[in-house]
């Protein structure tokens, strides 16, 4: 058995920080578990994860966390209208199919959702294409074009602009380097130099109501 | 000196008990004493933390792993799973197989004589439900002096009687572990069983199931119930893999007298099978199956009736069982989540239908084998 990981990725650290003790959580693309596994001990969450690889499955099974087989793209209508108080997907966005329906089901199932991606708009990327016109491999972009997972990659600028289309309201941006650390250059302008946005999400106010 | 595979139990010896309380049943019927025939593999600790029920599915009994001579060609039906260093690993479990009630390998059933009457009792037997069979199981771990069992375990109508534990006596279950099962059957489901049935009462032999009385037995109807189901529990691609269109006997070029490999393995499943099996134990089983579904008391609210579970739960479906499909254990996952309970899935793809729960597929063995490692740390904790 795998105990819950006394250290955990900076990512996911900087999001645990973001639950409330005994929160329900819904985890889409939940890797091994590390986040559940982390957060059943730190902060006693009722959290289930979504996956499709069956290691990654194996692999939450043997340390306790709650794992369930599901396409993120395919079922997520069987969750209950805020049956979850937050649901959490890092760096899951950019593989999905829908990735606009996969936001609205995440802000329906819960009133809050935290997101992670890669950031396409990053100064390397723009650069690559540039300068090579060929498709960016990148440290946090690892893959050829026609064999990536990442079928839906887009910058933070897309990313808020579909926010505010979908009525997404951001509760908060962290955006940190491929190392996941945050720093004054990348907070100046995020968009070129930042690799990875954390972002905060929650449904946007109703009319004629301020919260 | 022994020829026994070293991931065997080895030699099992059956065990009987009597219980003379009574038990009241579903039916409204009691039963005032009963008897129930079981096996037990590896040994239960010192803190009776470690023991696991395992549940037996329509056709199943209690010898699930081992040998009962060392000349026996098959070991228990569950070999693939019980044993040292599988996934129910006897090395760190002490696991409970019993024939449930209403069975014909021991246990007291429709062959067993009727006290008050002196004779057998054949069809007045009393119906029994998923739920009987759960109360009678407790007697059998109170007798065991087993409090709590750290899982139970079952596939099919055994993974039935698993959520069923954990619904009726939340504080004796720590973990249930369900495999190609599902809530309730559906409607098709129910038709297949039907048609099983009827075979069986259309057997002249039937005698509306006095058949003892008459020193007959239907295996006519038997055969034709089992070879109907055997269907039902593989896939379509299983059929074709193992058969294809192969001809065992007869010529097919000028359609004569010709017989499908299919054909001659279906009679024999059939025909072994009713020569081993009761076919008024067969009749209960399918009915117990068909009246399964603890929701109905909770208005048809499936995550009501876990409500007061404790247990954290396994469940695993396979990509080709169309009798007990993934959708069914999806059903179970959802109602679970609602009810917040731990609960985890895993789908496997294996081309075996229904009948994959019983072979050893490396990832149901793994995803298996991960969670009951689970549970055994629990267990010695």
């Amino acid at each position: 058995m795998n105990p819950a990981p006394t250290t955990l990725r900076e990512d996911l650290r900087l999001i645990a920080e973001l639950v409330p003790e005994g929160a329900r959580v819904l985890d889409l693309g939940c890797g091994t578990g590390d986040l559940l596994a982390w957060l059943q001990q730190h902060r006693q969450v009722n959290g289930y994860g979504l996956e499709i690889d069956h290691d990654k499955i194996t692999a939450c099974i043997d340390r306790g966390v709650n794992v369930i087989e599901r396409n993120i793209d395919e079922d997520l209508s069987e969750f209950d209208t805020d049956s979850f108080d937050l649901v959490v997907m890092t760096e899951t966005l950019q593989a999905v199919r829908q990735p606009a329906r996969v936001l609205d089901e995440m802000l329906r199932i819960a009133p809050e959702g935290i997101v992670t991606f890669p950031n396409f708009g990053h100064w390397r990327c723009r650069l690559h294409l540039a300068t090579r016109g060929r498709m960016p491999v990148a440290n946090h972009l690892p893959h050829s074009w026609y064999d990536t997972p990442n079928i839906h990659l887009c910058t933070f600028a897309d990313f808020e602009a579909l926010c505010a289309e979908r009525g997404l309201r951001i509760t908060r941006r962290l955006v940190v380097d491929a190392n996941y650390r945050p720093n004054n250059v990348i907070n100046r302008w995020s968009n070129l130099f930042g690799s990875i946005a954390i972002y905060g999400l929650a449904r946007a106010a109703a009319p004629g109501r301020s919260s | 000196m022994t020829a026994l595979p070293s991931d065997s139990v080895g030699i099992v010896v059956p065990q009987h008990v009597a219980f003379d309380s009574p038990l009241s049943l579903t039916c409204g019927a009691v039963l005032d004493r009963h008897e129930l025939v079981y096996e037990t593999y590896g040994t239960l600790n010192a803190e009776r933390s470690n023991a696991v029920l395992v549940c037996h599915a329509l056709s199943g009994h209690h010898h699930a792993a081992g040998y009962h001579h060392e000349s026996d060609r098959k070991p228990g039906w569950w070999e693939t799973c019980i044993g040292p260093g599988k996934p129910m690993d006897t090395n760190r479990f002490f696991i409970v197989s019993l024939n449930n009630l209403g069975g014909c390998h021991g246990s007291t059933g429709p062959g067993s004589v009727n006290p008050e009457t002196g004779q057998v009792f054949g069809p007045d037997f009393p119906a029994i439900t998923v739920r009987d069979w759960v109360r009678s199981q407790v007697m059998l771990a109170d007798h065991l002096g087993i409090e709590q069992w750290a899982a139970v375990v079952g596939g099919s109508l055994g993974g039935m009687q698993a959520l069923q534990w954990s619904i009726d006596f939340p504080e004796r279950v720590r973990h249930v572990v369900a495999i190609a099962c599902a809530p309730r059957l559906s409607a098709q489901n129910i038709a297949f069983n039907e048609i099983a049935r009827q075979a069986i009462y259309s057997d002249p032999c039937f005698h509306g199931g006095r058949y003892a009385e008459h020193g007959v037995a239907p295996t006519q109807g038997l055969m034709l119930a089992r070879m109907v189901g055997h269907v039902t529990y593989q896939s379509d691609d299983g059929l074709r893999e193992k058969f294809g269109r192969e001809v065992a006997s007869g010529d097919l070029e000028f359609a004569r007298d010709v017989q499908f490999q299919v054909e001659s393995y279906l009679h024999y499943q059939g025909r072994s099978f009713s020569q081993r099996f009761d076919a008024n134990t067969y009749l209960l089983m399918t009915r117990a199956l068909d009246y399964f579904d603890p929701a109905q008391e909770y208005g048809d609210d499936l995550a009501a009736a876990f409500a007061r579970s404790q247990a954290s739960y396994l469940l695993v479906s396979f990509t080709t069982d169309w009798r007990f499909s993934s959708e069914r254990s999806r059903e179970l996952v959802d109602a679970l989540v609602r009810a917040r309970r731990n609960v985890s899935h895993a789908d496997i793809d294996a081309p075996y239908g229904h009948d994959a729960f019983l072979l050893p597929i490396a990832r149901y063995m793994d995803v298996f084998g991960a969670y009951m490692d689970r549970v055994g740390s629990e267990a010695s904790a």
